[in-house]
């Protein structure tokens, strides 16, 4: 039995790679472990539409689920918070270095080539 | 009247002293001994100005800074102003100035506080669902992305985040020297340090003087993390991986942020010190500086439970 985040990571995973929301059912069949019992994907599916990772609309009798954003979109969100360019909201990451403009990165350039060269 | 003359005096020493030490370049060799320093200037400078109108506008109570504010409360509670003195307009504006300034400090701490620990959390969750480990980097994040960053989001159980990009980007001697510096940020907690300096800016954005401060702790703080790199990994690495990391180009920016003024002056000063190390500063010097910032930080506290002199 995985870890509930490992669960969460590999069931998003899933749902990503679908083209159409998916029930829970779909799921249980699409997850890799097959001795997942079909109430924990259940909760876990419930979990991520709670924390606003999932949409979900009714078919039926059953949830179809569907990705509230994309992989890229989140990474993105990541990525620009971690170069400190989400202006107010601010996770106070302490990065190792930021990226210079034009004519500073020129100089930048100049430094590593005499420091590679030596 | 001497204590609130005091603690001006105290105030205005370290506004002035903060200004002359953003110039101050002897810090790039000790920047642990200058990070302690910065934070005793602050926490006296907030202090040392409150006290000051505080103790000026409590001074017919007799009784100090702190106790002085308990009785006006209990008096203020029991209706009236219940002072052994005269109270004057001059007085009273100094108090509600005082007051007002205490509680913008403290509670602008708070918030920006919590906005960051609420942001972090936001932040560790995303990362929990998009990122994935690498056999090649154990215990690092990987994030897949062709900009290069590597970071950490610091709290009781940090993590260390590197892009694919970054992994591209960088020689494997390289990256041990990044994980290296991002380890000594995990383990000095310099996330703590950078905060209240940050809710400072927050709470006094037009202050240039706030601005260079934050810039300038900021830096220091990258600084101490390459010192402890350094020790585990080749100096020049390190400073060849910074190079790489200015000139990547990381992503486009949203609104033409890429590149916060001065940016390349702090890589070239932090490349500098790296290639061609300066002398530590002597260790009498280091230790005369630390006692200096105990005894400031001291000095205000003190101040405010000093009852006034008859």
């Amino acid at each position: 039995m995985k870890g509930l985040g490992e669960l969460e990571r590999s069931i998003m995973d899933i749902i990503w790679a679908q083209s159409s929301p998916v029930t829970a059912r779909e799921v249980g069949r699409l997850i890799a472990d097959r001795d997942l019992a079909p109430t924990t994907v259940m909760t876990v599916l419930d979990r991520l539409t709670r924390k606003g990772f999932l949409m979900r609309t009714r078919s039926g009798r059953a949830w179809r689920y569907e990705p509230a954003e994309s992989r890229d979109a989140y990474v993105a969100e990541l990525m620009l918070e971690a170069l400190d360019m989400t202006g107010d909201r601010s996770a106070a990451l302490t990065r190792f270095a930021q990226a210079v403009s034009g004519s500073e990165a020129e100089i930048l350039l100049r430094a590593l080539s005499e420091l590679e060269d030596e | 009247m001497i204590t609130a003359a005091a603690l001006a005096i105290l105030a205005v020493v370290c506004g002035i002293g903060a200004w002359r030490f953003t110039h101050a370049r002897w810090t790039y060799r000790a920047p642990h001994v200058a990070i302690v320093l910065w934070q005793a200037l602050g926490v006296t400078w907030g202090l040392a100005g409150t006290g000051a109108l505080l103790a000026y506008a409590l001074e017919p109570y007799r009784q100090g800074v702190l106790h002085g504010l308990y009785s006006f409360i209990c008096s203020a509670f029991d209706g009236g102003y219940d002072a052994p003195g005269p109270y004057d307009v001059p007085r009273i504006l100094a108090l509600i100035t005082g007051l007002t300034a205490l509680s913008v400090l403290v509670v602008v701490l708070l918030t920006a506080a919590s906005q960051t620990l609420r942001a972090r959390r936001r932040h560790r969750v995303l990362l929990a669902l998009v990122s994935h480990d690498d056999p090649g980097v154990p215990g690092v994040r990987v994030l897949d992305h062709p900009g290069a960053t590597a970071y950490c989001v610091p709290g009781l159980r940090s993590q260390v985040v590197v892009s694919a990009g970054t992994l591209k980007l960088l020689s494997p001697d390289e990256l041990t020297a990044v994980l290296a510096h991002e380890s000594a940020h995990v383990r000095e907690r310099h996330d703590l340090v950078l905060l209240p300096f940050a809710a400072l800016h927050r709470a006094l954005p037009w202050s240039r003087l706030v601005r260079l401060i934050q810039s300038e702790v900021g830096l220091l703080v990258e600084m101490a993390a390459d010192d402890a790199a350094r020790r585990y990994c080749s100096p020049r690495r390190l400073a060849t991986a910074l190079l790489r990391f200015g000139t990547a180009g990381s992503v486009p920016a949203p609104q033409g942020t890429l590149g916060a003024a001065g940016t390349c002056d702090a890589v070239m000063a932090r490349v500098q010190r790296l290639v061609t190390p300066l002398p530590d500063l002597p260790r009498r010097i280091r230790y005369a500086i630390v006692a200096f910032s105990v005894t400031l930080t001291s000095s205000a506290p003190l101040l405010w439970l000093l009852p006034f002199p008859h």
